[in-house]
């Protein structure tokens, strides 16, 4: 039922997007120009070192493509919806979506899709593959299983955060703001947060969560992730997705409607 | 003239007051690239056991600390508005009166600098404070640097002017206005340090203009360059100024031919 309700989003937000295909061109250069200042940032600094804080350079290019591929999914599906939510709750047509007899949180992040952000998605997971192939030392099976656990907690837990940041739209008017804080901080995931002084590794950890979304995924798939952190990343994703959940319900009840 | 300005700095003041959490975003927002660039040179130089072709930790804590202020003061976000000017039609409010938009801009720029440097300079002190720079401000290099940063925030001015009148052709600058970032982004020595560049990049990027809008006037302020080497820069810097004054000049005259406003 869920992949059903979702392919159908899918299909609706692609007819549309369809129309505008130099939208298309511009995303090529967009992901391109984004590609640039990663790449060309590593080919400068590693012309001087052969090791950031501990990371070479092909493990640098797996942060890349880790940054690129979440970027990839927020702006590809959380950004877009989201935004339609919050447009929605101040506007007051959240009603037809909480009308519809599937469940209201669901069907809000499956509203809207930017189609052709896939295109960082699937670039993303290039150069991923293109930094694993580089990397002298064999990946295994279990590296690969532990990376892609911890993408899925590190998408959930940047999908709860940003429903938190989302729901805070049915007691404040306007918190674009607030979102645009969340985007400029994102840039700083481009490097491994651990390169990072303590205080801005424990603002990226616990305030933005980019750490748990890109340096932890990046750090297992090259096998360096210590059993802790993983553990805790699932648990913060766990204990974030129920806490987004409580505040969204919450903040429902706050919602008057436009018509009432 | 002076009573024009008058008006349009009262004016200016006001609007900047109203949103204090928006000018908070975009200091939040100022800050972060030194602090991710400063963080990744901080690290290279330690694996390297201190230093980088010669920079240490310390002098690049110094570096970076000045390219925030250096970076401030030659911002353009007219870059942007200009595009949405054109775009929306708004522009003709502004042809209409009597004086070219451009002071209004002027204005514009120094009052939003010289208000944000009320965050500015907590924010250098709070830097210094986490990061320990080596300082040895000298008067000579603070004296060069004055009108070296008064000709880079001309060029950053006029540059994004420049750039932000592309919109008159394309409606969807955004494209060209990115590249222009991106640009100055290797080759005005904001990822690193000029010298830590390629050499090919840093051949490019001593014909370019870029580097004349920052890491100039950041390593003039740094005591890094001679005295007679800082007299030449400066030199460059004004005949760089009047080439992109003519510049603007003539895209703007061939730009405003092309301008129809909706419903205009």
């Amino acid at each position: 039922m869920f992949f059903r309700l979702i392919g159908l989003s899918l299909k609706v937000n692609a007819l549309s997007e369809l129309e505008y295909r130099a939208n298309f061109f511009l995303q090529i250069i967009q992901s391109a120009l984004s590609l640039v200042i990663g790449i060309g940032g590593i080919a400068i600094i590693f012309g001087h070192t052969d090791s950031l804080n501990g990371w070479s350079a092909n493990q640098l290019l797996i942060v890349i493509g880790v940054y690129t591929l979440i970027g990839g999914v927020i702006s590809f599906i959380i950004r877009p919806s989201l935004g339609e939510l919050m447009q929605a709750v101040r506007a007051g047509t959240l009603d037809f979506t909480l009308l519809k007899p599937q469940d209201a949180q669901f069907m809000v992040s499956i509203k809207k899709f930017a189609i052709w952000q896939i295109l960082d998605i699937v670039l993303g997971l290039g150069i991923i593959t293109i930094g694993v192939i580089q990397t002298a030392t064999t990946i295994g099976i279990g590296q690969i299983f532990t990376f892609l656990l911890m993408l899925l907690a590190g998408g959930i837990i940047i999908y709860s955060f940003w429903l938190m940041l989302a729901s805070t739209a049915f007691w404040l008017i306007k918190v674009d703001n607030i979102l645009f804080i969340f985007e400029s901080m994102y840039e700083a995931g481009r490097y491994p947060v651990t390169i990072y002084p303590t205080w801005l590794q424990f603002v990226l950890t616990f305030f933005v969560p980019i750490a748990f979304a890109i340096t932890v995924p990046a750090q297992a798939l090259i096998g360096q992730l210590p059993i802790e952190t993983g553990i805790l990343a699932l648990g913060i994703a766990i204990a974030i997705f129920i806490l987004s959940r409580l505040i969204w319900i919450w903040g429902l009840r706050h919602y008057s409607g436009a018509s009432a | 003239m002076i009573n024009i300005y008058k008006v349009l700095i009262r004016n200016e003041l006001l609007v900047e007051l109203q949103y204090p959490l928006a000018l908070a975003i975009w200091m939040l927002e100022k800050l972060l690239e030194p602090i991710i660039y400063l963080a990744v040179w901080t690290s290279v130089a330690v694996s390297q056991g201190g230093d980088v072709n010669g920079l240490t930790v310390a002098d690049f804590a110094a570096y970076y600390i000045a390219l925030l202020l250096v970076g401030h003061l030659t911002q353009n976000w007219h870059i942007w508005t200009i595009e949405w000017y054109v775009r929306e039609g708004q522009l003709s409010k502004y042809l209409v009166r009597p004086i070219h938009p451009i002071h209004e801009s002027i204005t514009n720029d120094w009052i939003y600098k010289l208000l944000m440097m009320v965050v500015i300079l907590p924010a250098m002190f709070l830097l210094a404070w986490l990061f320990s720079p080596s300082l040895q401000f000298d008067f000579g290099a603070i004296l060069r640097f004055i009108p070296a940063i008064c000709l880079a925030g001309a060029l950053g001015f006029l540059g994004g002017w420049v750039v932000g009148l592309s919109a008159f052709w394309t409606t969807r600058n955004g494209t060209l206005v990115q590249m222009y970032f991106l640009m100055m982004l290797f080759f005005s020595g904001r990822i690193a340090p000029l010298e830590l560049l390629p050499d090919f990049m840093r051949q490019i990027a001593f014909i370019l203009p870029f580097r004349w809008i920052i890491s100039f006037p950041i390593e003039v302020l740094l005591g890094w360059v001679a005295p007679q080497d800082a007299m030449v820069g400066i030199g460059i810097q004004f005949a760089w100024v009047v080439a992109l004054i003519l510049l603007a000049i003539a895209i703007w005259q061939m730009s405003v031919r092309r301008y129809s406003a909706v419903g205009g």
